[in-house]
């Protein structure tokens, strides 16, 4: 894969890992599921997701965008 | 009067424990301005992580955060995730990994140095420092506020508020002078730690005192049914998402979390930490808010200048612990002070006296910063004597006007065709506008339907920076290049 679609595919999960951590889809709702409201549920599984992600990142992506860039271009 | 007492003692049993850390610190600082600024960039993964973390948010998971969620609902948890879970993480690696390898290579010690060699101008890293210090100035003075109230609410009044916000504005000055960044930021991992452990502690004891965890939320939905539902009230879209993106964007700004950009001991360290900023923002907040959202449903009644999560704790936990959670709330305060007082200084020291009044040797700055530090806390304790309304504001809107300069200085980080007058248009424009939504009338606050002037004021800077580069040349003093990091 090159540079820059990795760079693409990055970005986009960074976008999308935000953009989730709160559940737009729940608005207004407010089920509660073994003592908490749902929201609250999907929020920490979500962060975990996230964290998971950056993990992965800094394995096998990191510098990606950042070293090599800039300056002298 | 015994819980006064065990208050006080707790708080100068904190204070003599940062002392005596301050104090071994001290002996293993070189005389030099780069070891008492950055710890020579020696900080591991551990006191990086926690240090960062508690000198930012370390009075607002007990006091503000939850008065919040008591108040409004428990909404601000997914702020609070999205904001230093997900995107301060994302920015901690596209400007803090990026200024962590400029800063090692050309040994940067502050934001405006590395501006200022970047453009040749020290005019730029005037400025930034310049506006760094304005809105530093008046949010240091509101911790040494909350401080002195605290500790006056706490005594009864038997310490007055001058002699509570005074006697901690002086061992900040002797305990930050003495040991500089790495008695700072041990201390900072110490609270942390004693943080994390406190809010579950709490969490897990007021839990199970209202029957549970279900139990506990079942009778805030019986209470205030709304709050359990997601949005509603003061929660719109608009502001949860101006909310976190603005505070993200200014937290990179703020001196003392930026200058952390540059104090990694190595790569691997920032590599670590990144993973770590969405569990550790769970592992807080998650507890601290729900407990504040509960207090509603508990029927706790706090007044609005009242703190509910002290109220709470007296409530539903022993004395000592309520004790010990509320002294740990004030020690964070002054976790936060001196992190503020040590960058604030720096900024000081060496992009405002040296470049316009003298140049120092490294052995005299550091003397310099510690001078720096003791006039710092004194001029913003006298000021929280007075209390002037222009810098109460100025300090409650201190998140939106650092976040002004994160988009110039990710612009001027990436791309080469940035020039000095860009980034003269792009900050000083982004910070004219947003302070004029603040002070001036004419000047809405909200656009849009909800959107924070402090995020349009983030798309104006970027669109300067970009814009006035586009149409200006780099001045011959310019030098793209010293922002060029290899892969290596």
């Amino acid at each position: 894969m090159s540079e820059r679609i990795r760079l693409i595919g990055w970005s986009v999960a960074a976008v999308v890992l935000a953009a989730l951590s709160v559940p737009w889809f729940l608005w207004g709702t407010d089920t509660v599921a073994v003592g908490l409201p749902v929201w609250v549920w999907w929020h920490v599984g979500w962060l975990c997701l996230t964290a998971v992600a950056f993990w992965v990142f800094t394995r096998t992506a990191w510098g990606l965008g950042v070293e090599g860039v800039g300056g002298d271009g | 009067m015994a819980e006064v007492g065990l208050q006080v003692g707790i708080i100068l049993g904190y204070v003599a424990v940062a002392l005596a850390i301050g104090v071994v610190a001290y002996r293993l600082t070189e005389r030099s301005a780069e070891d008492y600024y950055l710890a020579s960039r020696t900080l591991g993964t551990v006191v990086l992580l926690f240090t960062t973390f508690a000198t930012l948010l370390s009075a607002f998971t007990f006091f503000a955060g939850p008065n919040i969620s008591y108040g409004a609902g428990p909404e601000w948890i997914l702020v609070m995730g999205l904001m230093d879970g997900v995107i301060f993480a994302v920015l901690w690696y596209v400007l803090g990994y990026k200024q962590w390898l400029v800063g090692k290579a050309n040994g940067y010690v502050t934001l405006g140095e590395m501006l200022g060699d970047r453009f040749g101008s020290v005019g730029l890293r005037v400025l930034v420092a310049a506006i760094s210090i304005f809105w530093l100035f008046p949010y240091v003075m509101l911790q040494q506020q909350g401080a002195g109230t605290a500790i006056e609410a706490l005594t009864g009044g038997a310490v007055p508020y001058w002699a509570g916000a005074g006697g901690l504005t002086l061992f900040m000055i002797a305990y930050v002078a003495l040991s500089g960044m790495r008695g700072v930021a041990w201390t900072d991992t110490l609270q942390g730690a004693f943080m994390l452990v406190m809010v579950w502690v709490a969490f897990v004891w007021v839990a199970s005192a209202a029957g549970g965890v279900g139990s506990a939320t079942a009778t805030l939905g019986d209470v205030e049914g709304n709050f359990l539902a997601l949005g509603g009230g003061l929660y719109t879209p608009q502001y949860v998402l101006s909310t976190a993106v603005s505070i993200a964007f200014g937290i990179t700004m703020f001196p003392q979390v930026n200058q952390r950009f540059f104090v990694a001991e190595s790569k691997a360290v920032i590599k670590r930490t990144l993973p770590l900023w969405p569990v550790l923002v769970l592992l807080l907040f998650v507890p601290a808010f729900m407990l504040g959202a509960w207090a509603k449903g508990l029927g706790i009644q706090a007044g609005p200048q009242e703190n509910v999560l002290p109220l709470l704790l007296a409530e539903y936990t022993p004395a000592w612990f309520a004790a010990l959670v509320v002294a740990g709330a004030m020690a964070a305060m002054m976790s936060s002070s001196d992190s503020m007082l040590l960058s604030g200084s720096s900024y000081f020291t060496r992009d405002l006296y040296r470049p316009l009044v003298e140049e120092a040797t490294e052995q005299r700055e550091a003397f310099l910063g510690r001078v720096g530090v003791a006039v710092f806390a004194t001029l913003s304790f006298v000021a929280s004597l007075f209390q002037p309304a222009t810098l109460l504001e100025i300090g409650d809107t201190a998140f939106g006007g650092f976040a002004q300069l994160a988009l110039p200085v990710g612009v001027a980080l990436y791309w080469p065709k940035t020039t000095r007058w860009g980034m003269y248009a792009g900050v000083g424009g982004s910070q004219l506008f947003y302070l004029a939504s603040v002070f001036l009338a004419v000047v809405p606050r909200s656009y849009l339907g909800g959107w924070s002037s402090s995020v349009v004021g983030i798309v104006v800077g970027l669109v300067v920076t970009v814009g006035v580069s586009l149409v200006t040349s780099a001045s011959a003093a310019a030098d793209a290049s010293v922002y060029a990091t290899g892969a290596d």
